[in-house]
């Protein structure tokens, strides 16, 4: 497939590449991500730009990776008349995302009474397959977790008031329609609340340490204040509850895409006009998992600083607890942009993709307008993470977009082959970090090595422009579902 | 890998972030039991999952891809509400394929004896096509973990 260099970091995959591209692909990466990437992330890409509606361009972010339907790191945007809304473009984890709590608390105090905290946390945080949460729901209780999102919390004793208004749509995606929602995945997710899962989720304690070119002003602005404080970084999504919702839709999604008369290359891109009866069904149903998925990372926040707290012997308010932001990479949302020079309103999709808007854009909380959205980039758990802001320039080019993560180079497979999940443990306490795991093999799956550079991927979307490096953040404890 | 006990081929380099394998079996029924076989490979060593509780599951769709993904959606679903991994499979799909009676049989997850691997979220359409060649049916299969 012909990739083309259209500007620094900036590749295009033209119209003549497939039949039936309706938009140019576009990736970002640099030479060496770029060679990096396997070929089902040009194929996948350019499966997304053949679908109705899409505008301007199909994305992929430099952490790209071949995933099902979209790529991993998929962006693409799709007119509310004349576009599709696609399970396949938000992925089975609905509203996947990372969050970021601060503290005042520094290494010294914290490396002492680490172990002690692990504990704690791994007692307090359910995780792994088959684990309930300690949240108990009846249906009616959970369909007010799926309506209202963060604001459930706060009324319920899970959030702090400044928790909200520190998540990306202040925790709530409009629209939640608990009757779009099958009784399967109201029996899935009823009792998972507070539960970190499996896979890539972890909860992460930092450490923070600057890179030369970090942003300290912004940094401290959001609170990150010197090298060696203390974060805790949370990465999990909606569980059981939108891994059903996805599993529904797209088997439903088979016949609607025949009465519309919709063809698509890969049978994961199921969709359903934005405007169908259909597609206005699992917009209200993805709304529900979505704020299933803001609960879940709110109440493991709650159970966290009640696990500092036992530990410190500290209120969380005292050790300055406070959420820094909470971001989705795994979405569809309505947003406006400029098409053809009209403020047009479209559906964008970001399946491994994070919202990055510029300063001033007035969906941001008051407290962001100056800086711009907080952009939460979780790395390998021997790496390290970034807290980015984003910008102007990202809502010019990218739809508001970002990357997500580091990004894998390493099948599952092949990272067990390397090494065994009790000798990375070993490996991992000798270089400082601790973990906790509900499974040996799931943690050699996500050693370091089997994903991208973090530092390069993170250099690529600052060079570019579409987000800003602000902080960086090395582990010294992990918790893996 | 090819695992000779069982009746499936695990790629282990296919996709990066995925769970990958191709089933195969002398009837559509045996093929199924190798999917969900497979399913629960990835999560666990099914050879320490006692049948000791069985579920019964019936099934339709309109065509027999359809079929299998709906019943290894089954498994998952019935994984996470029931806490159960389940390790051994009796299958009957009807011979057009649309229609299957089955029993599945595990026990409660049990941190304590059961060999935790990873968890599946769900099983996904892509390039999964049930095709049948010199009497033997097989598909490729790829789960989100």
């Amino acid at each position: 497939m012909d990739k083309k260099k259209v500007a620094e970091y900036i590749w295009e995959i033209p119209l003549d590449q497939k039949p039936g591209m309706r938009v140019p692909a576009r990736i970002i990466a640099s030479d060496a991500l770029m060679q990096q990437m396997d070929e089902g992330v040009f194929n996948q890409v350019t499966n997304v730009a053949c679908l109705p509606g899409i505008r301007q361009y199909a994305w992929c972010m430099p952490d790209g990776h071949w995933g099902y339907g979209f790529p991993i790191g998929g962006v693409a945007a799709f007119d509310m008349e004349e576009g599709i809304i696609s399970p396949g473009g938000i992925g089975f984890d609905i509203n996947c995302g990372v969050r970021l709590v601060r503290t005042d608390l520094t290494v010294e105090e914290v490396r002492p009474k680490l172990n002690l905290l692990l504990d704690a946390l791994f007692r307090n945080v359910p995780a792994g397959v088959g684990k309930s949460g300690f949240v108990n729901l009846n249906r009616k209780g959970f369909e007010d977790v799926i309506t209202h999102g963060a604001s459930w919390c706060h009324q319920n004793g899970y959030a702090w008031e400044s928790d909200v208004e520190r998540i990306e749509q202040r925790g709530c995606l409009p629209g939640a329609d608990p009757s779009a929602v099958s009784d399967k995945a109201f029996k899935r997710g009823i009792d998972q609340v507070g539960t970190l899962g499996s896979g890539n989720h972890y909860l992460e304690i930092q450490v923070v340490a600057f890179d030369d070119d970090c942003d300290r002003e912004t940094a401290e602005k959001l609170g990150i204040l010197r090298d060696g404080q203390i974060t805790i970084m949370i990465h999990c999504g909606s569980r059981g509850f939108g891994h059903q919702i996805g599993t529904d839709y797209l088997q439903s999604f088979g016949p609607a895409m025949r009465k519309y008369g919709i063809v698509t290359n890969d049978r994961e891109l199921a969709c359903a006009p934005i405007s169908s009866p259909e597609g206005k069904k699992y917009f209200g149903a993805m709304a529900c998992a979505a704020n299933a998925a803001f609960v879940n990372r709110q109440v493991i926040t709650h159970n966290v600083r009640q696990s500092f707290e036992r530990v410190f012997g500290q209120q969380p308010e005292r050790l300055g607890m406070q959420l820094v932001y909470d971001v989705a990479h795994n979405i569809a949302k309505v947003e406006t942009y400029q098409i053809n020079g009209k403020p047009t309103k479209l559906l964008i999709h970001r399946k491994g993709a994070t919202r990055a808007f510029g300063p001033e854009n007035p969906a941001l909380s008051d407290i962001f307008r100056q800086i711009g959205q907080p952009v939460l980039v979780g790395g390998s758990m021997q790496t390290g993470s970034y807290l980015l802001v984003g910008t102007k320039k990202a809502e010019e080019l990218t739809f508001g977009s970002t990357l997500h993560g580091a990004g894998r180079v390493m099948s599952r497979s092949a990272a067990k082959r390397q090494v065994r999940g009790s000798d990375l443990q070993q490996q991992m306490e000798k270089e400082g970090i601790l973990v906790r795991t509900a499974s040996f093999a799931g943690l050699a799956e996500e050693a370091g090595f089997a994903y991208k550079n973090i530092s390069e991927v993170i250099d690529v979307v600052h060079k570019v422009g579409i987000s800003r490096k602000v902080a960086r953040f090395l582990p010294i404890a992990n918790i893996k579902g | 890998m090819i695992d000779k006990k069982y009746r499936f081929t695990i790629f282990e380099d296919f996709a990066t972030a995925d769970f990958v394998f191709d089933a195969f079996g002398e009837t559509l029924s045996d093929l199924f039991v190798a999917c969900a076989e497979a399913c629960f490979f990835a999560m666990t060593d099914i050879d320490k999952v006692s049948p000791r509780h069985e579920l019964d599951i019936e099934l339709g769709e309109e065509n027999r891809d359809e079929l299998l993904v709906a019943f290894i959606s089954e498994l998952i679903y019935l994984k996470d509400v029931e806490k159960m991994f389940f390790s051994k499979f009796n299958v009957d799909v009807s011979p057009d394929g649309r229609t299957l009676c089955a029993v599945a049989g595990g026990e409660h997850i049990d941190y304590n004896k059961h060999v935790i691997k990873t968890d599946v979220k769900a099983i996904t359409h892509h390039d999964l096509r049930i095709k049948e060649e010199n009497k033997v049916f097989a598909t490729r299969v790829i789960l989100d973990l």
